[in-house]
């Protein structure tokens, strides 16, 4: 399934971390997206909502941008704009988000 | 108000293509247009159109290529064309184009549409890569959800066209599926969207459905100082005051919005598509561990972006050459066919040489279009942009803003054409704006003739470097150092703004279609020859006319009568050179006697605290034709001819015999160094304006690049002049 509803049980408590800030490769859940509005519309239309799978790809070679996994496809943003990103990480390593994540031609 | 859709006068039902970027649209419309299709400017805005007229079974329909989008919601008037096209124009169906490997990003947008009860297909396209990644879809249910027609689609290799086809077909005939879909949103947010439906119903006379999608929309989009065209006021207004009220209150109304649709999305994505977990590594994974790798990344990026400037510069110029010796053949035949007369000038001087000036750009533009094409439809130029954004930002750029910047070093009019690939208006602004000041190929002839010219001689320094290596590196440094800080400086200043954010999809990589290639590639050469070249065309007649006017009957009296002299006294060879000379003297004199030449006269006690004098002044306003021109125009001055070129000895010998009218030395190393950099910076280039006022929509941004450039360089060159002079450097 490429389930990813909003409220798919994230526990509120949860520690959250700032996207910049989650390790490569290491899958997580959006919590609170606090860009500035024209910047978080955007992300919020591209399908980072709270409680979308989110994976941390790789840094661009000089650092910034970061390259994002996100509903099965790959988003780039900047640090600045990653910084304002909340996440948690997914505990257990959840199928249905990792599958999320993955969905392009093997 | 707003103009009508531009070319469907006659009343052929519309057919709209919608979709994301990289979601195959463009292929898609490739294929149902062929060779029919028209491309052109919306009004006021620098987005393309590209239409065509269809025939679906027994009838004609005008098919539309809308920009690639991922939401109707819009924060620019180029972002306005996609909601303004569906909501406004009444398209008879809209088709959605969407990449099925990120199905939900595609839906978001088809949702949309669905939304506001216009006749929808979407077509599931690349729908091979996502069977092989596991995905199965059940269309007829997924069709149901959104109250559209749902079929797969493999547009780069055919498949489904027909099915497409037909699916369009029966939407035309309204034998189609049509019921809007109706996302369930909270109460608080239900309420705010109906108020401001009311309003749209009443101001844009809409139905219902149109009227909910105008509320989401103005809701999502509208904010105090939007760079928005053309909403109805009591719109904007009803949108803001529920804005104001739902963040008094607490609510977070655009998160509620897009979540609602991604909600709907989540149940029916969960209903209609089925998905085996395949976690094996894809070819883009594998490609991205080398091609954005730390250490191999820079190097890959490096060898692309070299061999894509290599091949501007390089691969272009045999292309070139011909061109320009087809144009010379060509005045030579008319000048063999004609007499001499003003009608012979205007046809080899003004009309043949226009035309020349404007196709030799051809090559330049096909190939870069063409590397252009291949890159981004590779999916390697977000890329690009992913691994140099860094560096870009330290200049209040963007990522994307690169390959045109780096392209400006060989011709700014490929380059300023190639900032369509920047989607933000104000970045694709700012970088065609600054570009012009990177050195590109036609300031060489001027470095090399001012260098020979007066850096001949001099010894090394270190023992190593030559003087006029040094210089022209400088020069290059100059050129860079001028682009990036008038960017930043416009960045701040005309084309203020919010901080340039950098939010990039990464396409997977995929094998570029030749047939897109060459129909993108051709339809830059098309867009540049039809609306930059009749205005290159009319200014080098224009030019044409000032250095050729008016002529001078005495002068050419008293040549003819030298000529006659000649002829009474010489024979053969020696007849024959001084003839040469008298031409060349009667050319040199009578451009003295032009209006170039008196206003070059005129001008000189404002140039001359530049080092430059009346002549120099002659070639300057020649070369505004093409940089270039100012080596030939200034062998017309010294009377040596117009064939003469950088590496003509005797030019050298004149420019460094020729004197001021005060007897002190025209060209000195400062003054040398003074012109160049007076070249770096002035915008002596007609043709770019001409591309910038095509791509920019209006001649305001070429005049107001006239204007800084113009001063910018007049500032500096006097700067350079006069502070060598204080100093003693170089005059000697």
């Amino acid at each position: 399934m490429l389930k990813s509803d909003i409220n798919s049980g994230v526990p509120a408590d949860a520690p959250t971390t700032p996207l910049h800030e989650l390790p490569l490769g290491v899958a997580a859940r959006v919590r609170d997206v606090g860009c500035e509005r024209l910047v978080r519309r955007r992300l919020l239309e591209l399908g980072l909502l709270p409680g979308t799978p989110i994976e941390v790809v790789r840094r661009a070679p000089l650092g910034d941008p970061l390259e994002l996994r996100v509903r099965g496809y790959r988003l780039s943003i900047r640090a600045d704009e990653a910084r304002a990103i909340a996440v948690e990480r997914i505990a257990s390593p959840d199928v249905v988000a990792l599958a999320a994540l993955h969905v392009e031609q093997a | 108000m707003r103009p009508p859709p531009a070319a469907t006068s006659d009343a052929r039902p519309l057919v709209y293509l919608v979709g994301n970027p990289n979601a195959g649209k463009t292929t898609l419309f490739n294929r149902l247009a062929g060779t029919r299709a028209r491309t052109g400017n919306y009004p006021g805005v620098t987005v393309e159109r590209r239409a065509s007229k269809w025939s679906i079974g027994k009838r004609d329909v005008e098919l539309v290529d809308l920009p690639g989008t991922y939401s109707l919601s819009a924060s620019s008037p180029e972002e306005q064309i996609a909601v303004n096209a569906l909501l406004r124009d009444r398209p008879a169906v809209v088709v959605v184009v969407l990449d099925t490997t990120s199905l939900q990003r595609g839906l978001y947008l088809a949702l949309q549409v669905c939304e506001s009860g216009l006749p929808t297909v979407v077509a599931l396209n690349m729908m091979d890569e996502a069977r092989a990644a596991g995905l199965s879809v059940d269309y007829a249910r997924l069709g149901a959800l959104l109250g559209a027609t749902v079929v797969p689609l493999v547009a780069s290799k055919d498949e489904g066209i027909d099915a497409l086809t037909e699916a369009i077909s029966a939407s035309l005939d309204g034998r189609a599926p049509n019921t809007a879909p109706r996302v369930a949103l909270d109460d608080a947010t239900e309420a705010d969207v109906a108020a401001v439906a009311v309003v749209a119903a009443d101001t844009l006379h809409v139905d219902a459905n149109k009227a909910r999608a105008w509320a989401a929309w103005a809701l999502l989009s509208v904010e105090d100082r939007d760079e928005l065209g053309d909403v109805p006021a009591s719109l904007r207004d009803a949108a803001r005051a529920r804005q104001l009220a739902a963040r008094a209150a607490g609510r977070d109304l655009d998160l509620a919005l897009v979540g609602a649709r991604y909600a709907f999305l989540d149940r029916a994505v969960d209903a209609a598509v089925s998905q085996a977990p395949v976690l094996a590594r894809s070819r883009t994974d594998r490609l991205d561990a080398v091609l954005v790798h730390p250490v191999l990344g820079l190097l890959v990026f490096a060898t692309v972006m070299y061999l894509v400037f290599e091949g501007l510069f390089r691969g272009s110029e045999p292309a070139m050459q011909l061109i320009e010796g087809g144009v010379s053949a060509t005045q030579e035949l008319v000048l063999n066919m004609l007499g001499p007369g003003p009608l012979r000038d205007l046809l080899v001087d003004g009309v043949i040489a226009g035309v020349g000036n404007v196709v030799v750009f051809v090559p330049q533009i096909g190939l870069l279009f063409f590397l252009l094409g291949l890159l981004e439809d590779s999916g390697y130029l977000a890329r690009v942009a992913f691994v140099i954004d860094r560096l870009m930002k330290v200049v209040g750029l963007h990522g994307k803003t690169f390959v045109p910047l780096l392209s400006g070093f060989a011709c700014a009019i490929p380059a300023v054409m190639a900032t369509r690939t920047i989607s933000s208006r104000k970045d694709r602004l700012v970088t065609m704006l600054a570009l012009p000041f990177m050195s590109c190929s036609a300031r060489l002839p001027i470095y090399a003739l001012v260098i020979a010219t007066v850096f001949a001689g001099e010894r090394p320094i270190a023992g190593v470097f030559s003087v006029g290596a040094v210089v022209l590196f400088s020069m290059y440094v100059l050129s860079v150092v001028a682009t990036l800080g008038v960017a930043a400086v416009l960045r701040r200043t005309v084309l203020r703004g919010p901080r340039p954010t950098f939010v990039l999809e990464l396409p997977p990589y995929r094998l570029p279609l030749m047939r897109n290639l060459l129909r993108s590639t051709w339809d830059r050469v098309r867009a540049f020859l039809v609306d930059a070249g009749t205005i290159i065309l009319a200014m080098t007649i224009v030019l044409w006319a000032v250095l050729s006017f008016p002529k001078s009957a005495t002068v050419e009296a008293e040549h003819e009568r030298e000529r006659t002299a000649a002829h009474a006294q010489l024979r053969d060879a020696a007849l024959e050179s001084r003839l040469a000379a008298i031409d060349d003297d009667e050319a040199a004199t009578q451009l003295e006697h032009s209006a170039a030449g008196r206003l070059g006269k005129l001008v000189e006690p404002a140039i001359a605290p530049l080092g430059m004098d009346w002549r120099i002044g002659i070639g300057v306003i020649g070369s505004f034709a093409a940089r270039e021109v100012f080596v030939s125009t200034l062998g017309i001055v010294f009377g040596i001819g117009a064939s003469a070129d950088e590496k003509s000895s005797s030019l050298r010998e004149r420019l460094r015999d020729a004197r001021r009218g005060d007897g002190s030395r025209l060209m000195t190393p400062l003054s040398g160094v003074a012109l160049m950099v007076f070249f770096v910076l002035a915008c002596q280039c007609m043709s770019t304006l001409a591309v910038v006022r095509r791509e920019s929509g209006s001649w305001k941004w070429p005049l107001l690049m006239l204007t800084y450039m113009s001063v910018l360089a007049y500032v500096v060159t006097l700067g350079v002049y006069q502070v060598g002079i204080a100093l003693g450097w170089g005059v000697g």
